[in-house]
């Protein structure tokens, strides 16, 4: 299956190398490094590539390049998920997975990696069963590490990979039982110049933190699970019990985990928090050209919408921008022809408004492609599908924890069309 | 021998070892290369060549020691590798000393140049001295290191195997499973036996975790000696019958591995893996799955060889696009369709296909996986069902490759690469996810061209002016690729859909005016290929196009654009010699392709119009003669042969022009994804479009089904499988309360099971009349929930005996079968007929599971799956005989069951004589079950005029509230509201009466609803409405059931069937629902209120709204939120109601008094006080908003 890893900085250091079969040399890395000087953005990079003897899998992600050989078939998106739990692996050990994250940790990681495979096949990759073979560090432990010259290898064997719930540790013993649960949703939408929705739909995921003790069994049930169109799980929700009676069973992993992702019924409106009144004009002849954008609340339920910020992509022929907000401030990249507006806090009575002049590079003709508007927004305290989680029971265990949910609704892929004339040329 | 050398100077201690590992070198390095691999080889030259020592004073990291290492290679040459080691010299006395902690700390640093690239070979020897070592950290680390650096140094890698062969026998099973790890790993030929005794050992471990090592050792044993292979497979013939989920996963990839092609393995492991898939890890679920859709692919049947048949003929439309394309196909379209129906039917009749119930099996329990959070599992399922699955059920998947389209863009560019293959043999799936394909200006380029792809393929004439239009915003996009793919999609939308030809093609022409060439190039290149359909009717545009020569300079189109006015000169006689004088004038600066085109050009126009072009062709053709390629020269020199008439001329001159001017056929614009599923979905070599290493075709399915019953498993494992069942997993007896849970979880298996295999099999069966009996069992299934219910019943109530019990009968059983074994399953089915069913009815569940022997742990499961078919039938042989009872009137004397199903079930038997206000089920024809439906709602009418009374107690129906139950869209045409109707439900006065009204909005009728499979909170029950057999579009119809909620606001689960289709569905009530209302005497109200005080009564005060101040509006409001009668009262400042609860009949008194300034206060005495506080809350709600 997978026969090495390379981890790859953006300008194409392999800073990290596992091999898991025979040792693959780095000189395979070169047709990748080639398809990445042609690739405009690290995106472009094609997942794979076929070289003359190996296969090459990589994703992109936190800024790094995690790359993988291989060299016989195997389903590519078995090694994409893997890499993906690789670079999560990473943060959720270390807080953030980045290139001195890595470097710093160098033998820890090295030993992840040894432990998540044997032989290019997945042995170990539910982050409780590793953290009870290589303990994350903590500020405490290193202290105590550099001390006693210990390190993070866990003393005692593990048995997690032993039980018929391998995604859960054993023992686990907690003073204050508390079982968090996070809804958070986010909205991805396509607003055209009118403000008229083009297209939306709400994806949500559970995220969960679980700190209880011993082997609990946990139901959790919703008000209205008939919202939800489609979901996934994590696999320790019994899938059956969700067919049959829409309520979510599992047994816990220890800590923080995904419990769920959905996605709302399609039927359903999207309520949509906020409006965005924008006008980018370029005058026919002459060299330049306005800005005009007022975003206020929409439907917020009574909520306040929070962290608002607006970015812009604008043409590349732009020469510079002269702007004034009436809340926040905005930032502006010459380079990348990038506005960013930073609200912050809507307020309703007062709305927020960003205009001004933009010139036009001399000669350059009138941008063809207007440029579209990207909103990032938060809003606490709500889940805007309207999904609320009726109840958590727990079984198995005596004591009585502490049950807690939150709801966020934010903005995903939150789009405002500013395309004016379009003539239908087709119809 | 430099590295011998470089061991020479090892400190003391280690000279000894040094010596041995000389020795032994000395005596193996010319017998060393052969057993390297090549590869191996290679490694080892590489491996050398970054210790440039420049690489290793400026690797990061490190510290002192390389500082160190930098001095003092100051002194020697700094090229020669030979003083490279002496750096390591720390690292190895830090090794030798005996200080863990030292230790620890030169094998981290050492770990640090490994995983950065570094060489770090040279320290074999010091490294393995401590493979023996007490502390675990170290010995970890040192473990990683001979992983990675044994192959390199064979010989000294063998003084660390002892220390494995010892880990090998350790009583503790992580301690055999590392050792047993690491040792597989080393890929050390000489100790391929050992390996293999080890692996031979391992598999029959008892640890669960030590046979996956094992599993996991077989590869790499393989790999490194392929001769191994039969004793291998007989390993993995072993632990392929292992039970464990943990092994499972990783068996099969040694199978996949070692042996993909001797599948014959699989077949007695085959129902087990089945039913282990959902529990085993995600990395394993892929592997298996993947394994058995090839497996499928050559034990059954295709389930759709009788659609194949008429795919030609668009079949396939008939199946998918008829949902969104009905309402705009015209009547001859719909006419077609209906032909084509009637002879898939047809077909169908004349070739009867029964599914496999194996086949069924795999494909109901690999769906529920679509919900996994794996990527890769979700793509694993979805390649078996667009691999195996009946046309008609393939689409579940679509959703879930919706969903994994959200996911990271690696993984969108996989499933949009597989969605665009699936997109073209089954167009109808993804249609109405139509928009998730539309594409953002963030996507990465190649998610856009794979989304336009995708886009391309969907498109058919209802959408296309969607799809165009979304086009057309692309083009404007700054991504010049992804435009150009756009303007070729637009080609490929033109050719596909005849009726978009033209706008396309005016779209494309306006496109010629864009100020980006290479935009214009696009379109120049797709106009050519659309024009070449129809030319007669644009001459205009080859017009146009030709005025463009002057200004487009991308070669290819140019080319086109010439290639077009040659082949349609005739069109354009008067431009065409025009452009031809042109072109040679700058026929010396053109690109090749263009002089080519040229020289066409020319040669065309001179068969044609020989007057006008003669001079300026042969002027072209002399420049053609001396140009620097070849190709253009040859091209030259055989166009002037043929087309030139001389003397010599052969006889082809003569057909010159038949050879120039041949009619030639228009391109079929394709997508490049056309017959990609030859390949495996989801695998590389579907993606790379090329057959990559150690791939595994997927095998057409066989032409007859070969025998089904090489997977029947023998007897034996079913003992087995009694002793299994006591060492029940741990954690499902961690308490009385877990277990319970556990049973809890079990139940909707089966329903789940029958739920889903119902309406495709009785589809299947349904449609082949030939088979009767067969047909017989499918329409009893889906006509009679009951039926099904008390198959479950039955195989609960097995369940629930306890597990010696069952062990016992199931020897007993295993003995009845060895008298009648071997039947094969397939002469066990139908024909084996009565006597077998009659023995099989005393120990019904039992003889499903010994025919299927499936060794699972939780073992009812499969009985009721497995045995499904055969109880279907004797269910319709019961059914047939308590109809005759019923009829007979005699009341079924079997013994009351606890199961309170049951009993209601036996209620409905016995009540069908008595009277009928609710018919019997599965007995009434359409029209009846209309008037009978209808007549309720009459009598309805009537019992309001009864209670007439109490006017203000009942509110009229109409006022009633509904709610939705199922909505139209999820309904798929069907939507369903219920509301309670307040009218005592008449068989059984506990019961809560619902009124259900069914609408039908699709354009097909739907058939047999009913109510089937409650799953239902202990204590409560249903009277499930009588199905309904026809509901014809557009029609509404109303059904009453009761329910008996316990007194409880539970909701009560069951699932709608139609024909086709099952939804689950709940109705909860309001707390007012649960009560009827009675009527009462003021005195005796207060005689009762008096005996619920303290904590039955709950006194809230309140603020009456504006509206509600008068006596009359309190009366209203109180009586629409809860389902009492008003008792009457002396005083106008007070309201009472009075009632009691539906199940148990405890009195519910409510008085409401006014006060001044719509202040109030609220009095509610009830027994349940749960009921008491939910109908305060209910009641204050009512009265206040």
């Amino acid at each position: 299956m997978i026969n090495s890893l390379f981890l790859i900085n953006p300008s194409g250091e392999m800073f990290l190398e596992k091999h898991w079969k025979s040792v693959v040399s780095r000189s395979v890395c070169d047709y990748f490094l080639e398809a990445k000087e042609k690739a405009l953005e690290p995106e472009d990079v094609p997942p794979v590539i076929h070289t003359p003897h190996h296969y090459l899998i990589s994703i992109y992600r936190d800024k790094l390049f995690f790359l993988s050989v291989i060299q016989t078939e195997v389903p590519p998106l078995f090694v994409i998920e893997f890499l993906h739990r690789v670079a999560e692996m990473i943060q959720d050990y270390f807080g953030e997975c980045s290139e001195t994250v890595v470097k710093d940790h160098m033998v820890m990681v090295y030993e992840l990696l040894e432990e998540m495979l044997d032989n290019g096949f997945p042995l170990a990759t539910e982050s409780n069963v590793l953290k009870e073979m290589i303990r994350p560090p903590t500020i405490l432990r290193s202290v105590v590490n550099t001390l006693t010259g210990t390190s993070n290898v866990g003393d005692t064997l593990l048995t997690g990979q032993l039980s018929t719930i391998p995604w859960r540790r054993a023992g686990v013993r907690y003073t204050n039982n508390e079982a968090y649960f996070d809804v958070v949703e986010e909205i991805d939408a396509i607003l055209d110049q009118s403000g008229t929705t083009v297209f939306a739909e709400i994806q949500g995921v559970v995220e969960a933190c679980v700190k209880l003790s011993g082997m609990p069994d946990l139901t959790l049930s919703f008000m209205n699970p008939r919202l939800l169109d489609d979901v996934s799980f994590h696999p320790c929700v019994r899938y059956k019990l969700w067919e049959s009676e829409r309520v979510l069973s599992f047994i816990p992993p220890d800590g923080n985990f995904t419990l769920m992702t959905y996605h709302v019924n399609a039927q359903n409106l999207v309520a949509i928090p906020v409006y965005v009144k924008q006008s980018i004009s370029f005058f026919e002849c002459g060299s330049d050209g306005r800005l005009d954008v007022t975003v206020g609340p929409k439907q917020t339920m009574g909520k306040t919408v929070e962290g608002v910020m607006v970015t812009v992509h604008l043409p590349k022929t732009i020469l510079s921008i002269n702007l004034t907000a009436t809340q926040g401030s905005y930032t502006y990249d010459n380079g990348t022809k990038l506005l960013v507006w930073d609200i912050g806090k809507l307020n309703p009575q007062k709305l927020p408004n960003l205009r001004g002049s933009l010139s036009l590079q001399a000669g350059a003709p009138k941008p063809e492609e207007n440029p579209s508007l990207n909103i990032d927004l938060k809003i606490q305290q709500l889940a805007i599908s309207g999904l609320k989680v009726n109840r958590l029971d727990m079984f198995g265990e005596k004591y009585k924890p502490f049950k807690g949910v939150k709801y966020i609704t934010k903005a995903g892929k939150f789009q405002v069309l500013t395309i004016t004339a379009s003539i239908n040329k087709y119809t | 021998m430099t590295p011998m050398q470089k061991l020479l100077q090892l400190p003391v201690n280690a000279m000894n070892m040094v010596k041995t590992a000389q020795d032994q070198m000395g005596q193996q390095d010319e017998a060393k290369s052969p057993v390297m691999t090549p590869d191996g080889g290679n490694h080892n030259w590489y491996n050398g060549e970054p210790n440039d020592p420049r690489h290793i004073r400026f690797g990061s990291g490190g510290g002192d020691q390389e500082e160190r290492a930098h001095l003092e290679e100051g002194g020697g040459s700094l090229s020669s590798l030979v003083t490279q080691p002496l750096r390591h010299d720390d690292l190895k006395e830090m090794l030798d000393s005996n200080k863990d902690s030292l230790k620890l700390e030169a094998m981290k640093r050492i770990v640090a140049m490994i995983a950065r690239g570094k060489n770090a070979s040279d320290l074999f020897p010091a490294v393995v001295k401590n493979v023996a070592c007490k502390n675990i950290e170290v010995k970890k680390l040192v473990y990683v290191y001979l992983v990675r650096y044994a192959e390199e140094q064979q010989d000294l890698a063998l003084l660390s195997i002892s220390t494995f062969q010892r880990g090998l026998k350790d009583p503790n099973q992580l301690i055999r499973a590392s050792a047993l790890r690491v040792l597989s790993s080393i890929r050390v030929t000489i100790i391929v036996p050992i390996m293999m005794l080890a692996i031979k050992e391992a598999a029959s471990d008892m640890s669960p975790y030590v046979r996956k090592t094992a599993a996991h050792a077989i590869p790499k044993l393989y790999s490194l000696d392929p001769e191994q292979k039969d004793c291998l497979i007989e390993v993995i013939e072993k632990l392929l019958a292992d039970k464990t989920t943990l092994v499972a996963g990783s068996v099969v990839m040694a199978f996949e591995e070692v042996c993909p092609e001797r599948i014959d393995l699989i077949h007695k492991n085959y129902r087990k893996l089945c039913n282990l898939l959902i529990d085993v890890e995600e990395w394993g679920q892929v592997v298996i799955i993947n394994m058995l859709t090839r497996y499928a692919r050559t034990q059954f049947l295709n389930p759709n060889m009788n659609e194949s048949l008429l795919e030609e003929g668009g079949g396939e439309k008939a199946f998918y696009g008829s949902d969104n394309d009905d309402d705009t196909d015209d009547e001859e379209d719909k006419e077609e369709k209906e032909k084509k129906k009637t002879e898939a039917t047809a077909i169908v009749k004349r070739k009867p296909y029964v599914m496999d119930p194996d086949h069924r099996l795999l494909l109901r329990n690999t769906k529920p996986l679509l919900q996994s959070r794996n990527a890769a599992v979700v793509m694993a399922v979805a390649q078996l069902y667009f691999h195996l699955a009946p046309k008609a059920e393939v689409g579940v998947i679509a959703k879930a490759l919706v969903r994994l389209m959200r996911s990271h863009s690696e993984v969108q560019y996989v499933v949009l690469q597989n969605v665009a293959t699936m997109s073209i043999k089954r167009r109808g799936m993804f249609e109405p996810y139509l928009k998730s394909f539309y594409i953002r200006s963030t996507d990465p380029t190649q998610i856009k061209v794979l989304k336009l792809e995708v886009l391309t393929n969907l498109a058919n004439e209802t959408n296309i002016s969607t799809i165009l239009r979304e086009f057309q915003t692309y083009i404007k996009s700054n991504d010049k690729d992804f435009v150009a793919a756009t303007i070729q999609a637009i080609g490929r939308c033109a050719t596909n859909i005849g009726e978009v030809r033209d706008t396309c093609l005016n779209g494309l022409v306006q496109l010629l005016s864009n100020r980006d060439e290479l935009v214009v190039a696009e379109s120049v290149v797709v106009i050519k290929k659309l024009l070449q359909m129809q030319p007669e009717q644009h001459s205009d545009i080859i017009k146009h196009m030709a005025k463009l020569t002057d200004n487009i300079q991308v070669p290819m189109a140019r080319a086109s654009i010439l290639w077009l006015i040659g082949e349609y000169c005739e069109h354009v006689p008067k431009i065409a010699p025009d452009v031809l004088r042109k072109m040679a004038k700058t026929f010396t600066n053109e690109e090749d392709i263009v002089k080519l085109q040229i020289i066409n050009l020319a040669a065309k126009l001179y068969l044609t119009n020989s007057k006008q072009t003669k001079l300026l062709t042969q002027y072209v053709l002399n420049l053609a003669k001396y140009d620097q390629n070849y190709d253009i020269r040859d091209r030259a020199r055989f166009i002037r042969q043929l087309i030139v008439p001389t003397d010599k001329s052969g006889a082809l001159s003569k057909y010159a022009k038949k050879l120039f001017l041949a009619l030639k056929p228009a391109p079929v614009l394709e997508s490049p994804f056309k017959d990609r599923d030859h390949f495996q979905l989801g695998s590389l070599s579907h993606l790379l479009n090329a057959k990559a290493g150690g791939y595994q075709v997927l095998p057409d399915w066989p032409e007859a089904a070969p025998d089904p019953s090489v997977r029947n498993v023998e007897v034996i494992t079913l003992l087995e499988r009694v002793t299994t069942l006591t060492s029940v997993p741990e954690w499902t007896k961690c308490s009385s309360r877990e277990k319970r849970k556990e049973k809890k979880a079990d139940k909707p298996f089966y329903s789940d099971s029958e739920g889903e295999s119902g309406p495709t099999e009785s589809a299947d069966s349904a449609s082949d009349t030939a088979s009767g009996s067969e047909s017989g069992s499918g329409s009893e299934e889906s006509g009679s929930g009951s039926e099904s219910e008390e198959s479950n019943e039955e195989s609960e109530s097995a369940s629930e005996e306890d597990e010696e019990e069952e062990g016992k009968k199931k020897k007993k059983n295993v003995e009845k079968i060895k008298a009648r074994k071997p039947v094969p399953e397939s002469e066990s089915e139908p024909s084996s007929g009565e006597d077998v069913k009659k023995s099989e009815k005393k120990s019904k569940p039992r003889i499903g599971s010994s025919e299927s022997e499936s060794e699972e742990d939780n073992d009812s499961e499969s009985e009721s799956s497995e045995s499904e078919e055969e109880e279907s039938e004797e269910e319709s042989e019961e059914e047939t005989k308590k109809k005759k009872k019923t009829t007979a009137s005699k009341p079924p004397s079997k013994p009351p069951k606890k199961e309170n199903k049951k009993e209601k079930k036996e209620m409905s038997l016995l009540d069908f004589d008595d009277f009928d206000p609710a018919p019997s089920p599965s007995q009434v024809t359409p029209l009846n079950n209309f008037l009978s439906s209808s007549l309720v709602t009459d009598l309805e009418g009537l019992s309001l005029t009864d209670n007439v009374l109490s006017p203000t107690t009942i509110i009229p129906s109409g006022n009633l509230k509904t709610y939705e139950l199922l909505h139209r869209i999820t309904g798929e045409g069907l939507s369903v509201e219920y509301c309670f109707s307040r009218q005592p439900f008449s068989p059984d006065p506990h019961m809560v009466a619902v009124k259900i009204q069914f609408t039908n909005s699709a354009t097909s009728e739907a058939k047999s609803l009913h109510v089937e499979d409650a799953k239902l909170q202990s204590g409560m029950r249903i009277k499930e409405f009588p199905e309904i057999e026809v509901l014809p579009a557009g029609e509404t119809v109303s059904v009453v059931m009761g329910i008996d909620f316990c007194d409880s606001t539970q909701a009560a689960n069951f699932q709608l069937c139609t024909h086709t289709r099952k939804f689950f569905v709940s109705i909860q009530p309001p707390v007012g629902e649960l009560m009827m209302p009675i009527f009462m005497t003021e005195n005796e109200f207060k005689k009762e209120q008096g005996q619920l005080m303290g904590m039955n009564e709950i006194t809230e005060k309140l603020t009456l709204e504006e509206k509600c101040q008068g006596e009359h509006a309190v009366v209203q409001r109180v009586t629409t939120a809860a389902n009492l009668s008003r008792v009457p009262c002396g005083s106008d400042k007070e309201c009472r109601f009075a009632g009691k609860t539906v199940t148990s009949g405890s009195l519910v008194l409510v008085s409401v008094v006014t006060k001044e300034d719509g202040a109030a206060q609220l009095t509610v005495n009830c027994e349940k006080m749960v009921i008491g506080t939910m109908l305060v809350k209910d009641i204050l709600q009512a009265l206040t908003q």
